[in-house]
């Protein structure tokens, strides 16, 4: 299952690069590194997958005393809590850009902005 | 087509890396050292049934303030980048057509349960799969549909500045507690840890994680805000 899930991941991030290097549309590049952002996110769930398993909150049906023996590694799960956030910033930021960068040219084609081009 | 060429060339070489990591990898059969650490002293130490909140808010505490102080800059630039004079905002607002029926109506349906159901998943993240960043997420989705339904209404930013900014304070004051009564900052034990699984336990985890539930959801709010008003163009 989690080889699955690291090799859905990984082929998720391959696709998402190639959008963002081959098209010309800001909008669409940044859509592209959003789903690159979510393979990355994968693999690291998957990481954390370990086969026969549960989720790591404790209830009546995984008691505290043997917890280490029923539970999954939470900690790939709290990084990617915090990665998901922090990519939602990403995201807006560069949105925010693009908005400003449509106002300076009227254009989102990235090969119209050579500024900093050389 | 020497460009696209070239990316494939770099891709596949990635992609060379990925398979050979995939493929050497063999998944752990027991916990490692830091994670059977959390699983065995979670419940002894902060009492919370869910573990990833548990070493979000209480263990990597100081790494979760930092995380909302990213969110926050990056909410704060937004707004730089997007900062328009007042009355061209107003302009071009007033210039928009009035919405539909089915939105308004469901709006008015839809918005006090979603930001009733964002309250009920970070009030509960020490129990529950979910927590402050989820539910915020959940009321900036309600605000959403607010902006949607009635952009003309240009939600206050001030109210949003105060929720964020007051529960930002409580978020940092209560970490100062934690140094004052217990064990260091952020620590959650300034309030009995109480029964495992019971609505009232894991110490101060609850308020910490509504607090910062109400701030992400203020943070997220404004971004929307601010990108809505980006509508003229």
């Amino acid at each position: 299952m989690a080889d699955i899930a690291i090799a859905t991941g990984f082929i998720v991030i391959l696709i998402g690069l190639y959008g963002a290097l081959t098209n010309r549309n800001i909008l669409r590049m940044i859509v592209a590194f959003a789903v690159a952002n979510t393979g990355v996110n994968l693999v690291l769930v998957g990481i954390g997958h370990m086969a026969g398993r549960t989720a790591p909150i404790l209830d009546s049906a995984v008691p505290a005393a043997n917890a280490a023996k029923r539970i999954i590694d939470p900690v790939p799960q709290a990084l990617v809590l915090t990665a998901i956030v922090i990519g939602v910033g990403v995201t807006a930021l560069m949105l925010a850009y693009a908005y400003r960068l449509y106002e300076t040219k009227r254009t989102l084609d990235i090969s119209k902005h050579t500024e900093l081009k050389w | 087509m020497i460009r696209r060429f070239t990316v494939l060339v770099l891709l596949a070489g990635l992609g060379v890396v990925f398979f050979s990591l995939w493929n050497g990898y063999t998944p752990d059969s027991e916990l490692n050292y830091t994670a059977s650490y959390y699983a065995n002293q979670t419940a002894k130490d902060v009492g919370a049934a869910n573990i990833v909140t548990a070493i979000i808010v209480t263990y990597r505490g100081l790494d979760t303030l930092g995380e909302v102080t990213v969110l926050f800059l990056t909410a704060a630039i937004v707004g730089l980048v997007l900062h328009r004079d007042k009355r061209s905002e107003e302009e071009t607002l007033r210039a928009l057509s009035p919405s539909g029926e089915l939105l308004m109506t469901g709006t008015r349906l839809l918005v006090p349960l979603i930001l009733l159901l964002g309250i009920y998943v970070f009030v509960n993240g020490h129990l529950t799969p979910g927590g402050g960043f989820q539910g915020g997420a959940i009321l900036a989705s309600g605000v959403l549909m607010l902006l949607l339904s009635d952009p003309l209404r240009l939600m206050s930013s001030r109210l949003i500045a105060i929720v964020e900014s007051t529960s930002g304070l409580i978020f940092v004051g209560l970490g100062i507690l934690g140094v004052v009564l217990a064990g260091g900052f952020l620590d959650n034990r300034i309030l009995p840890t109480g029964t495992l699984g019971a609505m009232f336990s894991a110490g101060a985890i609850p308020i910490i994680y509504s607090v910062v539930g109400l701030k992400v959801g203020a943070e997220f709010s404004s971004m929307l805000v601010n990108l809505s008003k980006t509508e003229n163009l």
